[in-house]
């Protein structure tokens, strides 16, 4: 696999042949430095960065002082963003992506099955990729001790789950559904019921992190962080499918979640 | 085509999942992310992260990505060894109730770039918070060093924000560089879009 990847993303863009030079601009981005850097044969596509929310959503009002007021400055990928942190099963025990299994106890809640695959934007499987969790309980409260929501902790219930994706890209957690919960942001706000997802994928610019919904959740209409995605599509691929050959008969139901993260320009080579 | 997952917000409570220590769980990263044996410059890089209005951001995750002390990523898109098998140049750390973190590790060597000039020794940072609802990607760069004149990236920094890209030297102590991060407003932190 890593002599694979070598192969595949080692050249793009490193070369140290004749080339043009890098456009060297000391004014603020334009839309005009975002053509030169796609000229400048990405390793990994941009186009598709459209999808994430803006930093700016003054609905989420956690955003108003946080969000950089200053353009982004488009730059080249080099090595350095095309390179990132490799961790695998070596790092992770299979015990770690069971969560009703981490206490004495099993949790409260209704006990659910979330699998999926890791993929590219090329429909490329990513395997042995980390992939981390973190949820509040049934209840809709958090073990973390900023969270005050006035419902119970479960003491058989920590939240947090880890795995490593297989050669098929594909992950599986066993857990319990979390509840929606209160926060401050408005009045009357409330979070749809999430899972909080984190992907390393293969190098720095493929890190995403994310939030994986439930089907039909009432909430979905009045929740400023899952509306700050400005494509309603875009919004449903964060949503997890609820799936009758993942759900385990008298055990669990299933819901199916893919996860696609960006992807390299590289050609693929065969193994 | 399968369509990009799109970004979501860490939210407050991203310790449970991301670094997990203090809720019994074994961390994978910290913020150490050269040990003693290391070969290369040890450092230690402190920093604080400020929002628009100058106040500190507790519930923040600073994450980053660097070379080795002759410039070689443990990723096998790079493909050198790296000096020590234990190296993997990836650290994680939260920021406390001060918007403080801190990173220990070696200084990194110049970095080839596309056009083969070599980038000045630099740190990859990503920063994740609630209110932040995509991560931010900044890199940490070291005070006095002849190649930042040069750097192909620096060079396409307006020169007046260039600053907020290197690390202070600290007057006593020669290891210890300072790197804070402001998010928004005067003297806001450059962030790049790779």
């Amino acid at each position: 696999m890593g002599g694979e990847a070598g192969a595949g993303q080692g050249p793009v863009g490193l070369s140290r042949g004749p080339r043009k030079a890098n456009p060297v601009v000391e004014r603020p981005v334009t839309a005009r430095d975002d053509q030169e850097a796609d000229a400048m044969e990405d390793a990994y596509s941009r186009t598709g960065n459209a999808v994430d929310p803006p930093h700016l959503f003054p609905d989420y009002k956690g955003t108003a002082r946080r969000a950089p007021s200053r353009p982004l400055i488009m730059i080249p990928q080099t090595l350095s963003e095309i390179t990132g942190p490799v961790y695998g099963h070596s790092d992770v025990g299979p015990e770690e992506a069971d969560l009703t299994k981490q206490h004495a106890g099993e949790p409260q809640g209704e006990r659910i099955i979330v699998k999926g695959r890791l993929l590219d934007e090329r429909g490329r499987p990513v395997p042995n990729s980390l992939v981390e969790i973190w949820q509040c309980n049934a209840a809709g409260r958090y073990i973390h001790k900023v969270d005050q929501h006035p419902a119970p902790l479960d003491p058989n219930f920590t939240g947090a789950g880890r795995c490593v994706t297989d050669e098929n890209g594909t992950y599986q957690f066993t857990t319990i559904k979390p509840g929606a919960y209160p926060w401050r942001n408005h009045a009357n706000a409330w979070r749809p019921a999430h899972i909080h997802f984190s992907l390393l994928g293969p190098s720095f610019l493929t890190r995403l992190v994310t939030q994986m919904y439930f089907p039909g959740d009432p909430l979905f209409p009045f929740d400023p962080i899952f509306n700050s995605v400005p494509d309603p599509k875009a919004r449903e691929r964060m949503i997890a499918k609820f799936d009758l050959d993942t759900t385990k008969p008298e055990w669990a139901l299933g819901f199916v979640y893919d996860i696609v993260l960006r992807g390299s320009n590289a050609t693929p080579t065969e193994d | 085509m399968p369509e990009r997952t799109p970004s979501q917000t860490v939210g407050p409570y991203l310790h449970i999942g991301l670094t997990p220590g203090r809720y019994g769980v074994r961390e994978i990263f910290g913020p150490v992310v050269a040990d003693a044996a290391m070969p290369g410059t040890h450092i230690r890089i402190e920093g604080r992260l400020v929002d628009g209005d100058g106040n500190v951001v507790p519930d923040a995750l600073i994450e980053i990505w660097q070379a080795d002390s002759q410039g070689r990523y443990a990723h096998p898109a790079d493909g050198r060894p790296v000096a020590s098998n234990s190296f993997r140049g990836f650290g994680r750390a939260p920021t406390d109730d001060d918007g403080a973190f801190f990173f220990e590790t070696v200084k990194p060597g110049a970095v080839v770039s596309p056009n083969g000039v070599m980038q000045a020794p630099h740190i990859n940072v990503g920063i994740f918070a609630r209110g932040l609802l995509k991560r931010l990607f900044t890199r940490i760069y070291f005070p006095g060093e002849p190649a930042n004149a040069s750097d192909p990236i620096l060079s396409l920094v307006p020169a007046d924000r260039r600053d907020t890209l290197i690390a202070k030297p600290d007057a006593k102590n020669p290891s210890l560089l300072r790197f804070d991060i402001k998010l928004q407003g005067d003297g806001e932190t450059v962030f790049f879009d790779a």
